[in-house]
């Protein structure tokens, strides 16, 4: 089943040669309205127009996360303000956060993509669909929302949380499919169990899984679980949101890149070569459509491959496989991704304290679960040397990781010197979490 | 008239009070008294030590974080209503304590009440005021 049949069968040559045309577009468009494409293209001295064939990707210069901060918080932004009817941010403090705006032709490109994943794993205006992405500032929660709401499904926008309420939902609304966090399905399914319901009584037939990496034994222990079939969907906040990439029901292994939309390419991420079609690497996205926020050669940090074996579904798409790695070091915590940048700057904004932290991902039964923690400093123990005064710091910090990053950390001062360095550098991250 | 007293930040760990002891004990440094406030994370060891500076390079040298708290050490006979005898009195002038512990004298008749105030120094003159007798630094280390 298609969505939009036309685009997404089109034939390879032509969709290279609309990608083209839309490529050149973009360009020509960011060179002259965003000030950061116009000095990253001159100093790599490429003129938009010098951009004749999709072999000529390799020429145009990356835009990074850093990029993306330094231009904090509109300033990629390609259309005025008047213009934007959707912002959407990622969490993290002032600058090290990054604001998507939407304009209403993106939120509608966005509501198609979404749709077309929907349909891809069997969904018609017949269905109820739970959603219990995050709404709010992520993207995960409207994004899915408004592709639920172009097919004609019954969307119950339910957010996460609240687990026993969901279960009731699910029960008593009688929803056919889910969309959540991998780990949350598990988590509801435990919830369900302690509560004496089998999962697989529920009217539920199929699952939309993403926002965190997943093994294919977590999948089976879903499909298990609740007796659906789960599938894998892509999305990137800074790209658009979740509907870049979705695996369909008759091809299953892979989830289809919309290329109309979007080119993807894999490189090296030591070296930035790009690498032919099926080797492992990171992925690149170029925008070719949005109009608020385009992105030219954005580096996601998601190390994979890309399938380009013919899909039994007939979408002429290319395939990317699931994303299991990260050329960085950013840690996806209930599906919310934090940067150890981020926390540093919780902590440095903390009077007294140094940024001699750890965080330890767990997963406790099904939920990931995080720790911090901080070495007391000279200067906390001595001017606040008394218990309650550093369980207020442990609070504080408590806090400030909630508030800004949106995830609740257990906090534990420890001695100094005790976090585990290697080579005198901090090791600060540890993911003790199974991935198999 | 006040007494330094020593804080130790500890993990809730195991070893981690041992390795303190260890410390103050190569360091021969003898404790007068002591007392463990914790959480479920953390624990703050507060000492009463024979050379306070010693005990305090030696820790430190250690890489424990270390600070050192003004205290109040009073002597009370070792007889029901020897404590209370001082909080009537530190009620009355509505002086605050934070936390207290204590010891009883080698010879068996006086008890040492250790007490953190808010505010020493009139804790101090209402003691002194009231005759009972605050026991000098100098003298407590050497107890």
């Amino acid at each position: 089943m298609f969505y939009n049949e036309e685009f997404e069968t089109l034939p390879r040559e032509a969709l290279k040669a609309l990608q083209l045309k839309r490529l050149q577009q973009v360009l020509q468009r960011v060179y002259h309205t965003v000030g950061h494409y116009k000095k990253a293209l001159d100093a790599a001295q490429i003129k938009p127009g010098a951009i004749t064939s999709l072999a000529d990707l390799p020429k145009l210069p990356f835009t990074t996360r850093q990029d993306l901060q330094e231009n904090y918080p509109f300033g990629l932004f390609a259309v005025p303000m008047s213009s934007i009817v959707r912002l959407h941010a990622s969490s993290g403090t002032s600058g090290r956060s990054t604001v998507f705006g939407y304009t209403k032709r993106d939120v509608e490109t966005w509501s198609e993509l979404m749709a077309r994943c929907l349909v891809a794993a069997g969904l018609t205006k017949n269905d109820i669909i739970h959603n219990a992405f995050g709404y709010g500032l992520f993207t995960s929660g409207l994004g899915l929302h408004f592709g639920a709401e172009k097919i004609g499904a019954s969307v119950i926008p339910m957010s996460g949380g609240n687990s026993k309420r969901q279960i009731m939902i699910l029960q008593d609304f009688g929803p056919t499919a889910i969309c959540c966090t991998p780990s949350y399905a598990l988590h509801l399914a435990e919830q369900g169990k302690a509560l004496g319901l089998d999962m697989k009584t529920l009217k539920l037939r199929v699952g939309i899984f993403g926002a965190e990496p997943w093994s294919v034994s977590i999948r089976d222990e879903i499909e298990t679980i609740y007796g659906i079939t789960a599938l894998d969907m892509f999305g990137l906040s800074e790209v658009m949101g979740p509907g870049i990439a979705m695996e369909c029901q008759e091809g299953r292994g892979g989830m289809h890149i919309f290329e109309d939309h979007f080119l993807v390419e894999t490189i090296n991420p030591q070296t930035g070569e790009p690498l032919p079609e099926g080797e492992e690497g990171e992925l690149v996205f170029t925008t070719l459509t949005k109009e608020a926020f385009p992105l030219i050669r954005y580096r996601s940090g998601d190390i994979t491959r890309l399938i380009t074996t013919p899909c039994r579904c007939g979408r002429s798409h290319i395939k990317m496989e699931r994303v299991m790695k990260r050329s960085d070091d950013m840690l996806i915590i209930r599906g919310i991704n934090i940067f150890p940048a981020q926390v540093e700057a919780i902590l440095a904004d903390i009077e007294g304290l140094e940024p001699n932290y750890q965080l330890i991902a767990d997963k406790i039964s099904a939920l990931d679960s995080l720790e911090l923690r901080v070495e007391v400093s000279e200067k906390i123990f001595s001017e606040s040397g008394s218990v309650k005064e550093l369980q207020n710091i442990e609070k504080r910090i408590f806090k400030d990781m909630k508030d800004y990053l949106g995830i609740t950390p257990r906090v534990k001062l420890v001695e100094p010197n005790t976090l585990k360095r290697s080579n005198g550098m901090m090791t600060k991250v540890i993911d003790n979490r199974r991935r198999a | 008239m006040k007494v330094e007293q020593i804080s130790i930040f500890l993990e809730n760990k195991p070893g981690s009070l041992e390795h303190a002891t260890r410390i103050l004990k190569e360091a021969d440094i003898n404790i007068r008294t002591l007392s463990l406030a914790e959480t479920s994370d953390f624990g703050i060891l507060r000492l009463i030590v024979n050379d306070v500076e010693k005990a305090n390079t030696v820790l430190r040298e250690n890489g424990f974080r270390v600070n050192k708290t003004a205290v109040v050490a009073v002597e009370v006979p070792d007889r029901p209503g020897g404590l209370h005898s001082i909080m009537e009195v530190l009620n009355k002038e509505k002086v605050n304590v934070e936390y207290l512990y204590a010891f009883v004298e080698r010879s068996g008749e006086n008890a040492v009440i250790i007490f953190r105030f808010d505010v020493p120094e009139k804790a101090i003159a209402v003691l002194t005021k009231n005759s009972f007798t605050v026991i000098p630094g100098s003298k407590l280390y050497a107890l």
